[in-house]
């Protein structure tokens, strides 16, 4: 298992070098620049900023220079902040959409996994009906509808929670985020559990577990859990670097100091180092994971395995 | 028994204490949480550009002159100065009590470096171009000439000498902006590329740095080395970016937040009718305008210039596209200047149905008809309103024989072919003053500019422009050549103007002292909060 891992590692590398060798060039193929705006600066400005910026040499010197530093970790400076590095913005932010990620993502995969079993459990019943109606009003009422409701309903209404901002990383600042980040993944998570715990309960082995005569709780938790859970694995992957990574609809409504939003304003400034950090880290969060996940395939099932 | 009396009269007067100090309100600190809707690109004044920084640099730092709650012209640094006969030379007087957060003194020398350092090409300063009127400043910028060439001179430790290049009246008015301040020679020196950051940002205006969590909070804290310190009742003022403007509105009412420089503008009668006086909305100096290609057939014909400029209905924009939250415009300056009258177009006055006549009969003339229809591109940068405002235009100018087709890109790229000069029609552009002077919107218009998206090139309006500069030193004969100047421009339709820009800001009946103007300049130094 170890060699297999360190073996996905290593090839982790040729895959970080594509993607950030299509991202400089793509970004330079863009229209525009960093220094476009309405406000249009004189060329001698312009000058002056790009050969501050390293801007004004030769694309491929640019690059190589950008990958020499890279391989030291800096990511240079942000052209829009000037004031802090790419790695001083991360640094900040980072922890913040982790913290939020995280705590959304367990939250989606103990309540999803609780629902979509019962819902299987309960086939064809008010308890399925249930809660497939709520997983099918869940991942179809989009995140910028639902963060304002939370905002009025427990900020404005009731005073239960504030309307914005991180408070310092204060628990009740981070409720409304978290919620609004979990709550279409519970529904994702409820409805594949639902699919596959079906599934699983009627495959030859529970039959058997049953006619041995365990108990339904050994025979659900121990038995079909296992083999239910498996889709729910590779769901994660993915939804753990979409979600670690910061979500930009959800830190703007809420206001959150996370790294979301850099995804999308980077690019529209064309803060190329940004963009170009954004990029690695979501590159690497989405390896990693990716990696993860195939490493708890052969825990949860004894038929995988990679050595 | 006695022992066990002194007992409990100590506790009693401990615990006494302790609830008086708690809540005593005296020692409470008076924060103001004040919302923006972007975040600050840079705290050094010589690396910023947009008005977001200018407000919190405006509490950080003190430029030889600023702005008091209207947004006139008041000492800052400097307690007074002289000008020269010929309008040349300005003569700073520093405070003798100015100093910087850490103690030491605002000497002239500081000024004299931030001065040169602005124009350092290598600080890359965006910004440089508010000093060009000093002697030799564009020079230095553009590696013509040498930093000690430049015409800033410290006679001694609180007197400062400034050389312009010519009679500048509006100089003083450059001045208040953030590009201008001073900054910290010896904790650069000391610190390095750290000296920018929280805790160790050097700086002498009414606040000091604390903390800095981009698209979180900027924390500012009362300086008590400020020279009008006694004046300031802030302690504590929270710049707080919160870009979604209804979740902004949501942490205003919820008390989140004491002011908000912005509005959903779509939502703004809903809005007046929930805050009543808390919403403040007025001329706020900037105007919105398109600019038409006027060197590029048949877009060079000043008649379909007219025309097409005559027929679109701008009470109607500003009215339901824009929520009132925009005027209708017809200078390229806008209203507001003292001193200053813009010259509107010539069917300012005139009905909209006499425009439209009046737009058909010269289109016709010149063989548009909705059988031929002229074909005209309206590129603009994304924004919904931008969009609405192309929309409604493209409606109004199609019984006309019209024939508009839209164009959406992202800004950068926007903005980028307009400096590419491409080919374009119609753009989307506006202009927000700098500084309170004519010249920041008509200077736009030379042909050398390169914000000249129109392509503009009336030897008329150059002329009229040096003639405007040449009397520098007379403001009221200033004025008119600069009126008469954008007589010339109006006229040639050089650029049409839409909408005059007004600012909308929500404020807390709590807030005191937070002014209407129109720069939207609110310095945190003049409020109070209950």
């Amino acid at each position: 298992m170890l060699r297999y891992i360190f073996r996905r590692l290593l090839t982790a590398i040729p895959t970080l070098f594509v993607i950030v060798t299509l991202a400089f060039f793509l970004m330079r193929v863009a229209p525009g620049g960093p220094f476009n705006q309405e406000r249009g600066l004189s060329p001698e400005i312009r000058a002056n900023l790009e050969a501050q910026f390293g801007l004004a040499d030769p694309l491929w010197l640019q690059y190589v220079h950008y990958l020499g530093n890279l391989l030291r970790g800096n990511f240079g400076p942000s052209y829009n902040m000037p004031d802090f590095t790419v790695t001083e913005l991360f640094a900040k932010g980072l922890p913040i959409s982790i913290q939020l990620g995280a705590s959304a993502l367990i939250l989606a995969l103990l309540l999803g996994s609780v629902l979509g079993t019962i819902a299987a459990l309960n086939q064809n019943k008010l308890g399925d009906y249930t809660v497939i109606a709520l997983a099918t009003a869940g991942s179809t009422i989009p995140t910028f509808v639902i963060a304002p409701i939370i905002q009025l309903v427990f900020g404005l209404t009731w005073k239960l929670l504030p309307i914005g901002g991180w408070g310092d990383g204060a628990l009740i600042n981070k409720i409304g985020p978290v919620l609004t980040l979990a709550l279409p993944q519970i529904a994702i998570v409820a409805r594949l559990m639902r699919g596959s715990m079906i599934e699983s309960l009627r495959s030859h082995h529970i039959r058997t577990a049953r006619a041995l005569g365990l108990s339904d709780w050994s025979v659900v938790v121990k038995h079909a859990l296992r083999g239910a859970v498996l889709p729910i694995v590779s769901f994660t992957g993915p939804a753990a670097a979409a979600l670690l990574t910061g979500s930009i609809i959800v830190e703007t409504i809420f206001s959150i100091p996370g790294v979301g939003r850099y995804f999308v304003d980077a690019a529209l400034n064309r803060d190329y180092t940004l963009v170009m950090g954004t990029v690695v880290v979501i590159a690497i969060f989405t390896i990693v994971f990716n990696l993860i996940v195939d490493v708890m395939y052969a825990v949860v099932d004894p038929r995988v395995r990679y050595d | 028994m006695l022992k066990n009396m002194l007992k409990a009269t100590a506790f009693a007067t401990t615990m006494a204490l302790a609830a008086g100090t708690f809540y005593t309100p005296a020692f409470a600190e008076v924060v103001y949480n004040r919302g923006t809707a972007a975040e600050s690109e840079s705290v050094d004044p010589h690396k910023t550009s947009t008005v977001y920084e200018a407000n919190v640099l405006r509490d950080l730092f003190q430029g030889l002159v600023m702005q008091d709650e209207k947004a006139n012209v008041i000492p800052g640094a400097a307690e007074s100065w002289t000008v020269s006969d010929d309008g040349t030379v300005y003569t700073f007087k520093l405070r003798k009590d100015g100093q910087w957060s850490d103690g030491s003194p605002v000497t002239a020398e500081d000024f004299v470096f931030a001065f040169r350092r602005l124009e350092d090409p290598a600080t890359a300063a965006e910004y440089a171009s508010m000093l060009y009127p000093v002697k030799n400043a564009e020079e230095v910028n553009t590696k013509k000439g040498k930093p000690e060439d430049m015409g800033v001179k410290a006679i001694d430790a609180t007197t400062l000498e400034v050389t312009l290049k010519a009679p500048t009246p509006y100089f003083l008015e450059m001045l208040t902006h953030q590009a201008t301040y001073p900054v910290n020679k010896a904790s650069m020196d000391k610190l390095g590329a750290d000296w920018i950051k929280p805790g160790n940002l050097v700086s002498n205006g009414p606040y000091t740095l604390a903390e800095w969590v981009p698209n979180d909070h900027m924390k500012l804290v009362k300086n008590p080395k400020f020279w009008d310190a006694g004046s300031v009742k802030i302690d504590v003022v929270n710049y707080i970016p919160t870009e979604d403007r209804s979740s902004a509105m949501k942490r205003f009412e919820a008390g989140e937040l004491d002011s908000y420089d912005d509005l959903p503008t779509e939502q703004l009668a809903d809005l007046k009718a929930k805050f009543g006086d808390q919403i403040k909305v007025g001329p706020y100096l900037g105007t919105y305008y398109y600019a038409i290609k006027t060197d590029k057939k048949p877009w060079d014909n000043v008649e379909l210039r007219n025309a097409i400029s005559m027929a679109i209905d701008r009470d109607f924009i500003a009215e339901k596209v824009w929520q009132n939250s925009m005027l209708p415009g017809y200078s390229m300056v806008p209203p507001g200047i003292e001193g200053y009258t813009p010259a509107m177009a010539k069917y300012a006055d005139m009905s909209q149905i006499d425009r439209e006549d009046a737009a058909k009969k010269i289109l016709e003339k010149l063989g548009y008809t909705p059988e031929h229809p002229l074909k005209m591109e309206i590129r603009y940068n994304t924004s919904e309103n931008h969009k609405n405002t192309a929309v409604a235009i493209q409606e109004q100018l199609k019984p006309l024989g019209v024939d508009v087709t839209l164009l959406n890109t992202d800004t950068k790229t926007h903005y980028s072919f307009l400096e590419q000069r491409g080919d374009y029609d119609v753009a989307r552009a506006a202009w927000i003053a700098d500084y309170k002077d004519p010249e920041t919107f008509l200077g736009i218009s030379r042909k050398a500019s390169g914000n000249n998206y129109s392509v503009y090139d009336s030897p008329q309006y150059e002329a009229a422009m040096d003639k405007a500069a040449a009397a520098g030193g007379k403001p009221e004969e200033r004025m008119k050549e600069l009126a008469a100047a954008e007589r010339v421009l109006v006229d040639d339709v050089g650029q049409i103007p839409l909408l005059y820009y007004s600012y909308h800001d929500i404020v807390s009946p709590k807030l005191h002292g937070f002014v209407d103007n129109v720069m939207d300049v609110h310095p945190s130094r003049f409020i109070s909060k209950d």
